[in-house]
Order: C-alpha cells, then sequence, then structure tokens
C-alpha cells in the first residue's frame, strides 16, 4: 500500500493529462497556465518555507565534530571535520552540498552466519546512486536551458557535446538521461528490496522518486521514440520563459505529460521532503564553525534572569553580620 | 542566534537562478529561426512536395536520415520510394540538398534554435551557396 498508493498517484497524474489534453483538448491550460501556476508555487513555496527557517532561533552551538578541533598549533588539527571559522565551514559544506562527503562514510552491518559475527563494513551504493542522481539531474536541467533562452548561450553547447560524446543514434543519445533514469531507478529499487529501509520508507519517499522517474521516462520517449516538434515546443518554452507565452500548432500528447509531471513536481517541491535542497544548507550542526570556547553563542530564548547579588545581599544582612563577627566587604 | 543572514544570501541566490531565464530573454534578440524554403529548384517545381509529408519530415527527419545512412552504408540499399510510390535516391547531398540548397537558411537555423550540433558535415560537403 505504501508502494502502491504513490504508484497510482503517478499513473493518476499522467491520466489527468492524457484526458485533459487528449479528450478535453485544454492545450492552454497544460501549457501555460497550469506550469505558470506550478512555478509560482514552487518559487513561493520555498522562499516562505526558507524564510520561516530563517525566522527560528539557533539556541545552541552544536555543530558535529568528528576531528580535532583547534587547540595548540602543535596539535593536528582536523580543519574540515571541527571547522573553527567560516571559511572551514564552507568548506565542509561544499564538499557535503557537491560530493555528499557524510554519506560516503556510510556504513552496512551484518551478521555473519557461520561465524555468528557481527561485521561492520563500507557502504557505498547509496552514495554512489545518490550522487550520479543529483550531478545528472542537474546537468539534465541545466541542459534544458536550451529550450528556455533564445539565442543559445555558447557554454550549453559545451555540455551538449560532452553530453552527447559518444555521437550514438539521432537524436545524439546523451549519457546522463541514461544515468539519471538508472540511478533513479537503483534508488527506488534500493527502498523497495532492502527490508529495513522499506520498513522506514513512507509513501511520501516513493512518490517524488516514482514522479521523476516517470519525468524521465516520458522525456527520453519524447526525445527518443515518440518525436515531437522541437521548434515548435521551443516556441512555447521561450514564450513561458519572456512572459508571452503563445501555444501556435500541436505539440504532441508526450510533451504535455511531461510538462504536467513537471509542473505537478514543481508544485509538490516546497511540501515535501524534496526541500532538503535547502534544509541541507540550514543544518546547524554542518553549518556551524566550532568556536564555543571563543566566541559567545547568545541563546535567542535566553529571558532575563532575575538575580540577587552578593553586595545586595550584604545590604540585607550587614547588621547582622556584623554582629556575628562574619568580615563584610563594605562598611 | 539565527540564520536570517545567511537565509537572506540563500534567498538572493535563489531568486537569481530563477530570473535568469526570464532576464535573458528579455535582453537579448530572438534568432531567427524561420526556415526559408524560396530555392531556385523547389520554385520551379509544379507540386512542392517533400519525400513525406511536411509535418513527419519536421519531426522525424534526423532518424530517416540516420536509418538512410546506415542501409547505404551497410546494405548499399540505395533506394527510396515514398508513399505515392515515387523513388528517391538515399543520398544527403543529391536529394535532400539538391533542393533544399540552402544550408544556412534551412538546416542552420533551427539547428541553431535549438543548440542541435549536427555532424552530417564533418563528412559531408555541404552545398556551395550564393552569397549575394
Amino acid at each position: 500500500m505504501k508502494i502502491l498508493l504513490p504508484f497510482l498517484g503517478v499513473i493518476g497524474v499522467v491520466m489527468v493529462a492524457f484526458v485533459g489534453v487528449e479528450l478535453l483538448n485544454l492545450r492552454y491550460l497544460f501549457g501555460i497556465i497550469i506550469p505558470y501556476a506550478a512555478f509560482i508555487t514552487f518559487m513561493a513555496g520555498v522562499i516562505l518555507h526558507v524564510l520561516k527557517w530563517g525566522r527560528s532561533a539557533v539556541p545552541f552551538c552544536i555543530p558535529t565534530t568528528s576531528g580535532q578541533q583547534k587547540s595548540f598549533p602543535w596539535v593536528k588539527r582536523d580543519r574540515l571535520d571541527n571547522p573553527s571559522d567560516n571559511l572551514e565551514v564552507i568548506g565542509r559544506m561544499a564538499l557535503e552540498v557537491f560530493l555528499f562527503r557524510s554519506l560516503f562514510s556510510n556504513t552496512s552491518s551484518s551478521l555473519k552466519e557461520d561465524e555468528g559475527r557481527l561485521i561492520h563494513g563500507s557502504s557505498k551504493w547509496l552514495w554512489g546512486a545518490g550522487l550520479a542522481f543529483h550531478w545528472t539531474f542537474f546537468i539534465v536541467v541545466f541542459r534544458h536551458l536550451r529550450l528556455f533562452v533564445d539565442p543559445i548561450p555558447s557554454v550549453l553547447y559545451l555540455v551538449d557535446s560532452l553530453d552527447g560524446l559518444m555521437q550514438l543514434g539521432v537524436p545524439v543519445l546523451y549519457w546522463t538521461g541514461l544515468i539519471l533514469l538508472g540511478s533513479a531507478t537503483y534508488l527506488f529499487i534500493r527502498r523497495v528490496f532492502i527490508p529495513q529501509v522499506r520498513y522506514i520508507s513512507l509513501p511520501n519517499d516513493h512518490f517524488p522518486l516514482l514522479l521523476i522517474i516517470a519525468i524521465v521516462l516520458s522525456g527520453l520517449l519524447m526525445r527518443y521514440f515518440l518525436k515531437v516538434d522541437i521548434i515548435y515546443v521551443k516556441d512555447l518554452t521561450v514564450g513561458l520563459f519572456s512572459l508571452k507565452p503563445v501555444i501556435t500548432h500541436n505539440l504532441g500528447l508526450i510533451f504535455y505529460i511531461h510538462l504536467f509531471l513537471v509542473s505537478v513536481l514543481l508544485a509538490y517541491f516546497p511540501f515535501s521532503k524534496l526541500m532538503h535542497a535547502a534544509g541541507v544548507l540550514l543544518s546547524p550542526t554542518r553549518n556551524m564553525p566550532n568556536n564555543s570556547r571563543r566566541v559567545r553563542h547568545i541563546n535567542p530564548w535566553n529571558y532575563p534572569v532575575k538575580v540577587h547579588t552578593y553586595e545586595e545581599y550584604e545590604d540585607d544582612f550587614r547588621d547582622k553580620m556584623k554582629k556575628a563577627g562574619i568580615p563584610v566587604e563594605k562598611e | 542566534m539565527s540564520d536570517k543572514s545567511k537565509v537572506i544570501y540563500l534567498l538572493v541566490i535563489f531568486c537569481a537562478v530563477a530570473a535568469f531565464p526570464f532576464l535573458y530573454n528579455s535582453l537579448s534578440t530572438p534568432v531567427n529561426a524561420k526556415i526559408e524554403l524560396n530555392t531556385p529548384v523547389i520554385d520551379a517545381m509544379k507540386v512542392k512536395q517533400c519525400i513525406v509529408p511536411k509535418e513527419e519530415m519536421r519531426r522525424d527527419h534526423m532518424k530517416i536520415l540516420n536509418r538512410w545512412r546506415d542501409e547505404v552504408v551497410r546494405d548499399s540499399h540505395r533506394e527510396f520510394g515514398n508513399i505515392d510510390g515515387v523513388m528517391y535516391e538515399k543520398s544527403l547531398q543529391r536529394t535532400c540538398m539538391h533542393c533544399h540548397s540552402n544550408k544556412s537558411e534551412f538546416c542552420d537555423r533551427c539547428h541553431a534554435y535549438a543548440s542541435v550540433d549536427v555532424y552530417c558535415w564533418d563528412c559531408h560537403l555541404a552545398p556551395k551557396e550564393n552569397k549575394p
């Protein structure tokens, strides 16, 4: 059920696009209004979400410290695992964001049947597939700029030629498309077949993965098999990105399915786990330097504490103290 | 303490990235992607008809060319009969470019518009165009 529900959800999204475009002929709605609505939802949702996070307090200085902190000059320190200033934090964060460094140290434990021993081993599959997935997804989205802008900046030609380096078939096969499909499929299969991961997976873990797989599949189908007239498609997409959208020609059902799936992903993004894209930069355990011994970290939850100092105490009891022979500061 | 200043930087970068295509399009002059069909050979034709219907050609020409290449190079199969039974030679230079002799206004315009870097001309000779 946890898997069936998101699966049916994605099928439903495709069916909505099919019914809307093919049967009801709502091309203006699916080509222009829904993409704009989804884009606005995405932007506003992400901004409001991040602003809400920004308003919340950071009460404690809690960077994870997995290395020697800055100490005496002759003690060898670990700059990346125990950053002491903002520059080192940026270095640590950059490795985290671009190379998923903490996932690289992922381990897996297994019980060896014959020996009855628990074995801890390094496990790089999640790291590798995750990295392949995110990077190829980024390149694919970046490559789509060729349909969004006019004229095309030369850097896009460079990315295109590198991506189509193998010159397999026409249109040229982009290897990022295949890697994206493969790694997304692996990430989904992993959630289904590893019992522990399946146990903790929820419908909102499966749905974005299946949605992205559907987007990739529809894109690959559109580019290599069903074909659309890319010039008319670009007329629409450039129109969308120039705020002057027009649909002049029949663009083909597969294009509308692809576009509607992407619109659903964009609109879904701010309300889902996909917000980890912004959240990773706001993790207090990663984005703070370990400088709590040098810089005072003010907890915004601190309220003015009512104190009664020694001087005030002495004022209250000076006479009694003198009588009892207790030394006082002030005569 | 809170992440307020960090958050503002983050959102500014995010908005700048999202706004890039909109700004770029509003500041740039669009390229001409209209293909030119009036060449001397086409003008002289009584029935202006490509080897397959126009819509199919626009969508699938690269697949046809790729299939032709394989069939000619691997099987020496050089004849192409279209749906009306008219025979054509499977040749980029002698069939396609015979009529569409204006490569820069026919091939290149759309390909530049869609950022398609074709490798036909790595081997084939491009037709000589009489530039005014």
